[in-house]
């Protein structure tokens, strides 16, 4: 039965018309259909929990609302036999809540704090606000300071010693100047000699711990050997590193060195500025409490964390065998290590590492832990958008001519970010409420001073701790909420409908 | 040898000499013993089986990959570990990709302009008109405020081009930039390639374009097991194959 070519033939005469789809995919009814009802299956977990959903919200209302007790003096006002949420003790421990234990005549300095980070960081989230850079130095170099000014009330007082530890450290920080001004393999091969005399400083320095008592700062002041060494041995190395910046490349390694020396020159004029008496009422730390350390604790967190954890990313992921050991070792052991731990590490092993004289604060020492906690768990957020950057995006930057920070800050990072940012929002959120864990050193964050309020007597009632809980959990869920609109509405501006 | 096959491009001046390079990938010796002058204003097509090592010669030309043994030296300058020589290479070469490689998260102006502002330091506004005048060249100008993403294979590999020349390269580096495309685009891009050959441009291009070979290449150098096997004119190369492996290749390709 063989096919002749007349029963396979065809051809079209004219176009089929294109026309609108049924009524049963537009519309009201369509989406209902399609949505809630497309079975029978379907529509009964709907009715069910729609049901469900109906009893949980009118059971919320009932309580918030209807039976609520919306004015009253102390508990009395509460005790009612049917009575629901206590809206008067809310009120009246509002201020707790938010500001802890600080004076309440200087509590004026917290509000300035939260209306200047508000006011800065509104037009940071708007893309189109003009004056970018303005806007970022002022947040980020201006507004902590402030705030650290206004909160503890300023006047450190610092000595010596802690001069000598600054300027030590940056001269430790300035073997990154060869590092940001030729790329990490570059910037290690051409200066050896610089990295091989702050390896000799530090281990010097921990070996200080180990022959004596712990009287050494790190090119400290103290007369001993060793701390003299120390500082000489960092003085050489910062010099090496800086000449050979200069030195190997107009271009770059110029720029690099401005960059670490305006940096000294600010962070000296930021403890300067720390050290000025503005008559400011001294606050300590042990007075903050509520949203206050929250906030404090979450915000620097997720600023630190963000680009030490690039930091940290990039290393493991290099080719030089020491910086990539370097950074697994960090990173596996803080995550290795239950948020908890790391916090009482803080607290506890990092004030050895220290002259007894500087007395080292407990928030401090907790905002630390928390940086150092979350830098670790974003560097592996940042590494798995890293691996998401076909290497084809590296041959076309090197290819272009364009060198290895400014292939990293132009060409991968932009785009590695971009993939991790459900995940780094996620980070930011998970450490926003993480700052509960604050409690168990001794602090009180928004969630720690509820508890704490609900012992107290004038406001003990039946309703007043589901009021509380209900109250501060909404607190928090406004600010998770928001980081999770705001990441949501960055992908999408961020969405250019490509492939690759 | 090589000088016979060269009539046309001037003066004999060098633009690339490559002299007994060698590579491996570990215990594997990709390319051997591997001998080559190019000469300014020469069109050179490498053709070859998959695995010969055509794509590793060429992205050895801009240190894509790194050779072991031998000289490579680019418009004078010598590839070493040395970092500013390799920059300095990579701002006379541009290069050319099977994948396009264009930046995503850019519009098709950014990533044209990116390299000249950042690498040649050129004011935005110049840059700007640089690139608009070599999309214009490419025929897409139209195109310069989309995503790569929004355009076609072969748009997305004219802009590609066009990126490469905004960096004012001495010489261009092709590796397979038809391979990815579907049939119907293939043309827009060649017909691109002819008119930058016609110009004058030194061009390396690794293709299986025979079409392209014949119409443009002074000089068709065919590669097997990593090394080249023949070179010669492509009037030559065509009809009058030299070596086994070459006549075998070329009736597989040619039907």
């Amino acid at each position: 039965m063989a096919l002749t070519p007349s029963s396979v033939a065809y051809l079209r005469q004219e176009d089929a018309p294109r026309l609108p789809p049924p009524a049963s995919m537009t519309g009201l009814q369509g989406w209902l259909r399609q949505n809630l009802f497309p079975s029978i299956g379907s529509s009964l977990v709907t009715i069910l929990f729609g049901a469900l959903a109906l009893w949980v919200l009118s059971s919320i209302f009932d309580f918030a609302f209807l039976r609520a007790v919306w004015s009253g003096a102390d508990r009395q006002a509460c005790l009612g036999e049917n009575s629901g949420a206590c809206w008067p003790m809310v009120a009246a421990k509002m201020g707790q809540w938010v500001y802890g234990f600080y004076p309440i005549d200087q509590r004026w300095r917290v509000n300035v704090c939260f209306v200047a980070g508000a006011a800065l960081l509104a037009p940071m989230l708007i893309p189109s606000a003009p004056y970018k850079n303005w806007n970022v130095a002022l947040l980020f170099l201006a507004f902590p300071l402030v705030t650290l000014v206004l909160l503890t009330g300023g006047n450190f007082n610092f000595d010596l010693a802690t001069y000598a530890l600054v300027i030590s450290l940056m001269l430790l920080a300035a073997v990154i100047v060869p590092l940001a001004a030729f790329g990490l393999e570059e910037g290690i091969a051409c200066n050896k000699a610089g990295l091989g005399l702050a390896g000799a400083a530090v281990g010097l320095w921990f070996a200080s711990f180990l022959t004596g008592p712990l009287q050494t700062t790190i090119g400290g002041t103290s007369n001993s050997l060793i701390s003299i060494l120390t500082g000489l041995l960092l003085l050489g190395s910062g010099a090496l590193s800086i000449g050979t910046a200069v030195r190997r490349a107009p271009r770059g390694g110029f720029v690099a060195a401005a960059g670490w020396a305006v940096g000294l020159a600010g962070i000296l004029l930021a403890m300067l500025l720390l050290d000025f008496d503005f008559g400011l009422l001294p606050v300590e730390t042990p007075q903050w409490g509520g949203l206050t350390v929250t906030l404090v604790v979450s915000i620097t967190g997720i600023v630190v964390s963000l680009p030490v954890g690039i930091v940290l990313a990039l290393g493991r992921r290099s080719r030089m065998p020491i910086v990539r050991m370097l950074s697994v070792i960090y990173i596996e052991i803080i995550r290795g290590v239950p948020l908890i731990t790391v916090l009482f590490m803080s607290s506890v092993m990092l004030p050895l590492f220290l002259p007894p004289g500087t007395s080292f604060d407990k928030l401090l020492r907790a905002l630390i832990g928390v940086a150092m906690f979350s830098s670790a768990y974003m560097a592996e957020v940042v590494r798995g958008g890293l691996q998401s950057i076909p290497k084809g995006q590296y041959e076309g930057a090197m290819a272009v001519g364009l060198s290895f920070w400014q292939m990293m800050n132009k060409i991968v990072l932009p785009q590695a970010l971009k993939v991790s940012i459900p995940n780094i929002v996620g980070n930011f959120i998970s450490l926003f409420k993480d700052t509960t864990l604050l409690l168990i050193i001794g602090l009180f964050d928004l969630l720690g001073i509820l508890q704490a309020s609900l012992r107290d007597s004038a406001w003990a009632t039946a309703s007043s701790a589901p009021t509380g809980y209900l109250t501060v959990a909404l607190m928090y869920w406004v600010f998770c909420f928001g980081m999770s609109r705001y990441s949501i509405y960055t992908e999408r501006r961020l969405h250019t409908g490509h492939k690759r | 040898m090589a000088q016979a096959a060269v009539q046309s491009p001037a003066e004999n001046e060098i633009a690339i000499q490559i002299s007994a390079m060698n590579k491996w990938y570990g215990e594997f010796h990709v390319l051997r013993d591997i001998n080559l002058t190019v000469y300014k204003g020469e069109r050179i097509v490498i053709c070859g089986p998959s695995g010969s090592g055509k794509s590793t010669l060429i992205r050895c030309i801009n240190r894509l990959e790194e050779h072991q043994k031998g000289d490579i030296v680019v418009d004078g300058i010598p590839l070493t570990n040395d970092l500013k020589k390799i920059d300095e290479v990579r701002r006379e070469v541009g290069m050319v990709f099977q994948h396009f490689n264009l930046f995503p998260h850019l519009t098709v102006l950014e990533n044209c302009t990116l390299a000249p502002i950042w690498v040649r330091k050129l004011p935005k506004k110049d840059a700007d008109e640089l690139a608009m005048k070599l999309l214009t060249r490419v025929k897409i100008p139209e195109q310069a405020l989309k995503y790569p993403g929004q355009l076609s294979g072969g748009q997305q590999q004219r802009v590609a081009i066009a990126r490469a020349l905004c960096m004012n390269p001495k010489l261009m580096l092709f590796d397979e930039p038809t391979s990815a495309l579907d049939p119907e685009m293939i043309k827009e891009v060649l017909e691109v390639m002819v008119d930058l050959a016609q110009s004058g441009m030194t061009m390396l291009c690794v293709t299986h374009e025979m079409g392209f070979a014949r119409q443009v290449a002074n000089r068709v150098i065919f590669m097997d097991q990593g090394q080249i096997v023949e070179q010669n004119a492509p009037a030559e190369f065509f009809s009058n194959p030299k070596s086994e492996r070459t006549r075998l290749f070329l009736s597989q390709i040619l039907h």
